[in-house]
């Protein structure tokens, strides 16, 4: 037994990566976050295995989730959510003030803090930051979310460690706006944006010593194919409550897998320490192997994502799509809509797709979004003859062999796209065409690789319906204007409006519009509430499912508190540990 | 010399069933039971809860353990009898002709999952002999398909040869050059999205006919050369017979054991190519069961791993291929030993 252990601290000590960067001691004047009720101790690697390989460490370029996975650990942004309460928290700003007309923030920086390089950070890196993203050259994907009312928001230097932004109107929690804007080093990225090359900038070959941050971790090796490894921040700017600089951790490595199966067997192995997002089944193959007790898994209830079936109400003036055409006379029908959603047994949907681990919707705000979501909207039950007065009443009825026609005697039939590398959706899919079997539809289902789907539901418009998920960004309505505004990049079911094609569409837009602008929070909800109602009521989309959050970690890992949020497991990587005590023997 | 008769037996008892599937079939291959999703094989029982012992097997009602996705308790208050020559859900024998009768089945609310349900309760016994016509009929429709061509080309290259012969064997080369399963994506590609079950399972068949036919039509070119020039034949022809006539009484007979030990090999590899196809999502789409879209759900690991009786088609596949095999060999021997 003994030997055993000699050997255990032999190996223990071997995966210690050597010369990791200790932390450097708090200087004096440095105004670094001092992260109450938190103490762990230091040392060891985590290692996190990530679907696909990161495209780049660029954040002014990165739109794919293991890129914005990585990136996320390796930079700051000034006002933070924090993952566990939703709420805004003090980070690179440490206070921040509102004008009274709600149009100014003042923000505060942080004294004498560092970037990852050790070059101190102030408030031009701030003004360059933004610079950078409202710059249309740049590309970046975050530029959007900071034009307010048609006008780039503006950040001006008021003194070394002050900056203001203005916007042209008030804007509705704008502080939230922040998360995730990724601070950027002015000393490092200067020429290159001068240059006009801040696209080409940080892929994950650049060597790490060109490449800065403010975040808990700095890359430190990548190799293709393989791994990207991080190292600690030595200059990061929090603390734990004794005063030691975080994070603990000393090593963060990315192993890439091709697919979610691959990534949970790694886990299962012990070959990877956190798995960020399981499916229900493979939940269910962990939990049953727990034997062990080699790992901790959570259920954080429902996430903010919804899954809904969605017809094709697109306009196809100019595309040559006759056969689509024609069946969007039904798609178009509220009474076709109506009698589809009656029929679908959603309950059987979150049992059998997700084994009961996910919540049945009727609405576009799961529960798991508890601030916001109208809870009023009926849950009407499965009924088939609910369905069939509905459809008779719009004009539908029934051949003697059962199969539904509509006024002009056409049988109705359309075929569901979904994406094949989702087996969950496909399944989805099985039970609606059995549903609506019994509506006498008949449905047929096409599994496409996931970029031809997106061709066809954005570019092309050749599909009748599909069924896909949105969500799980932010808690707050702004993130989902680009879904309910009429003119939205993801008004999916009739995309590239000029003006809205409905009464109710130019209500939701009214509606969203002013959420934006108003500042009461009860009023906000309010006004949501109403765009709940009306999407409920007019089924743009049928939604399905609310998915449960399913994580795991290695049963050693302290302040391991996954959040419904993105990102759900790593969002205070700064604050994880191995309890010494409980260390597995597993590496 | 081994025996053909059993193993011929075999393989016709496996076709007569699978021809029968909605006879055998206890359920509607289609029909889910949301109620029982990854039930595992029912088991027979002999002795009831109290001991008692009945000579008729029984099962008894399943009941989902709630609070436990795929566990299942049995309800042992009240027996249900296996019953043969039942009532149940309608299915079609032969075009035109409905029938309820079900050889073997029980009353509801148990169920005589024999191979146990997939994820949307369905009768897996049901699917896989459902599923066994799509998948053996591809392979023998494809099979007749290949050998049709290959041997009309290759009697037609060996008997005639010169510039036809030189073309057809080029054709041949280039079709058995040709990566078909990359074929097959293109034309499904180019196909519109929409299409019904039979259009894909003729599309399929048809794929996998037009490519196979090389190797059939070079095997019999190389006996209808050879035959060719047998004195025989030469005889034949000075006495004036006519191409036709050589062909049909000298010629062609010479390749019938060619043509047979082909068709077996063809056979199980096309209903392997069925499979390959609709496991790739390029075969017969849900609902339809066909093999290949049951072994498809193993593809994800939390299946594979749990649900050992969905493995069944897999089963099924190795005993066609076997039968089908062996089968081969044997005529293999017996063909040459009549032509020796």
């Amino acid at each position: 037994m003994r030997r055993v252990g000699s050997i255990l601290v032999v190996a223990l000590l071997s995966s210690l990566p050597l010369g990791a960067a200790a932390p450097a001691s708090v200087a004096r004047g440095e105004e670094v976050l001092v992260e109450r009720s938190t103490s762990g101790t230091h040392g060891g690697r985590l290692v996190v295995a990530l679907r696909a390989e990161p495209r780049t460490l660029n954040p002014a370029a990165a739109a794919d989730a293991p890129s914005k996975e990585v990136i996320g650990r390796m930079t700051a942004d000034l006002i933070h959510i924090d993952r566990s309460s939703q709420m805004t928290e003090a980070a690179l700003a440490s206070q921040w003030k509102r004008s009274a007309d709600g149009r100014e923030y003042t923000l505060t920086l942080r004294k004498g803090i560092r970037f990852s390089d050790g070059h101190p950070f102030d408030a031009d890196d701030v003004v360059f930051t933004f610079r950078v993203l409202l710059d249309e050259r740049t590309g970046a994907p975050q530029r959007d979310l900071l034009v307010v009312g048609g006008q780039p928001v503006r950040v001006s230097k008021v003194d070394e460690y002050t900056v203001k932004v203005t916007m042209s109107q008030p804007y509705a929690a704008a502080e939230r706006l922040f998360d995730s804007m990724a601070i950027l080093p002015q000393h490092l990225l200067k020429d290159a944006y001068e240059k006009g090359a801040m696209g080409q900038i940080w892929s994950v070959a650049t060597p790490p010593a060109a490449i800065a941050g403010l975040g808990p971790y700095r890359l430190k090796e990548y190799v293709a194919g393989q791994r990207l490894v991080l190292e600690r921040n030595p200059y990061y700017w929090k603390t734990d409550s004794a005063r030691r600089r975080l994070p603990y951790i000393d090593e963060l490595v990315f192993l890439f897998t091709g697919n979610e199966d691959v990534q949970v067997i790694r886990f299962q192995s012990g070959d990877s320490d956190v798995l960020s997002r399981a499916s229900a089944d493979n939940f269910a193959v962990l939990a049953r192997d727990q034997g062990a007790q080699r790992y901790q898994l959570k259920d954080l209830g429902p996430s903010l994502e919804y899954n809904f079936l969605f017809f094709n109400q697109n306009d196809l003036s100019g595309k040559n799509l006759p056969q689509v055409a024609a069946k969007q006379q039904w798609f178009g029908d509220l009474g076709f809509r109506r009698a589809v959603s009656r029929a679908i047994d959603r309950e059987a949907v979150a049992r059998l797709v997700y084994r009961g681990r996910a919540v049945p919707l009727w609405g576009n705000v799961s529960p798991g979004n508890r601030l916001w979501v109208n809870t009023s909207i009926p849950r009407l039950p499965r009924s088939i003859s609910e369905a069939r007065t509905i459809l008779t009443s719009s004009g539908f009825s029934w051949r003697p062999d059962g199969t539904l026609i509509d006024r002009q005697g056409r049988s109705v039939a359309f075929t569901i796209v979904t994406s094949s590398s989702s087996a969950q959706r496909t399944e989805m899919a099985t039970l609606i065409q059995a549903d609506l079997k019994e509506l006498g539809m008949n449905v047929q289902i096409v599994p496409l690789e996931f970029r031809a789907l997106v061709d066809r539901v954005f570019q092309t418009f050749d599909y009748d319906a599909s069924i896909l998920g949105l969500g799980g960004g932010d808690a707050d309505p702004n993130g989902e204007m680009n879904v309910w505004l009429s003119s939205g990049s993801n008004h999916l079911w009739r995309l590239g409006q000029k003006t809205p094609a409905t009464p109710w569409e130019a209500e939701v837009d009214r509606l969203m519009e002013k959420q934006l602008i108003t500042l009461d929070s009860r009023e906000r909800k309010r006004l949501f509430d109403r765009v709940q109602t009306i999407v409920a009521e007019q089924l743009p989309f049928i939604f399905l499912a609310a998915p449960h959050i399913l994580v795991g970690a290695r049963a050693d890992l302290g302040n391991f508190q996954p959040a419904v949020l993105d990102h759900y497991t790593l969002w205070n990587v700064e604050r994880m540990f191995f309890r010494p005590e409980l260390r597995s023997d597993r590496r | 010399m081994k025996r053909a008769a059993p193993i011929a037996c075999v393989l016709a008892g496996l076709h007569l069933v699978v021809v029968l599937a909605g006879f055998v079939a206890p359920y509607d291959p289609i029909a889910q039971t949301r109620a029982l999703p990854f039930a595992p094989p029912v088991r027979l029982h002999f002795f009831d809860a109290a001991g008692g012992f009945h000579l008729r097997p029984f099962v008894y009602a399943l009941a989902p353990d709630p609070n436990n996705f795929d566990a299942y308790i049995e309800d042992t208050t009240r027996r249900f009898p296996v019953q043969m020559m039942m009532s149940g859900a309608s299915y079609r024998l032969a075009p035109g002709v409905e029938s309820r009768l079900h050889l073997f089945g029980v009353e509801e609310p148990a169920r005589l999952s024999i191979l146990g349900t997939d994820g949307f309760g369905r009768d897996v016994l049901s699917r896989l002999l459902h599923g066994g016509r799509v998948s053996i009929g591809a392979g023998l429709v494809a099979t007749f398909c290949a050998l049709l061509i290959g041997v009309a080309f290759g009697t037609l290259a060996g008997f005639f040869g010169g510039r036809l012969d030189t073309a057809l064997m080029r054709a041949a080369d280039l079709f058995m050059a040709i990566p078909w399963l990359y074929l097959l994506f293109a034309v499904r590609a180019a196909l519109p999205l929409h299409l019904d079950t039979r259009t894909t399972f003729l599309l399929l068949v048809a794929v996998l006919g037009i490519v196979g036919w090389a190797r059939p039509a070079r095997l019999v070119r190389g006996i209808v050369l050879s035959a060719r020039e047998r004195t025989y034949v030469t005889a034949a022809r000075g006495f004036g017979a006519t191409p036709g006539y050589l062909l049909r009484r000298h010629i062609l007979p010479q390749t019938v054991g060619v043509v047979l030990t082909q068709a077996g090999l063809l056979v199980p590899q096309y209903i392997l190519g069925e499979v390959t196809l609709s496991f790739l999502g390029l075969g017969v789409g849900e609902p339809t069961p066909s093999w290949g879209v049951m072994l498809g759900n193993l593809q994800q690991y939390s299946v594979l791993t749990s649900y050992w009786w969905m493995f069944a088609p897999a089963v099924a596949l190795v005993a066609v291929a076997i039968s089908y095999h062996a089968l081969t060999s044997i005529a293999h021997e017996r063909m040459r030993l009549v032509t020796n």
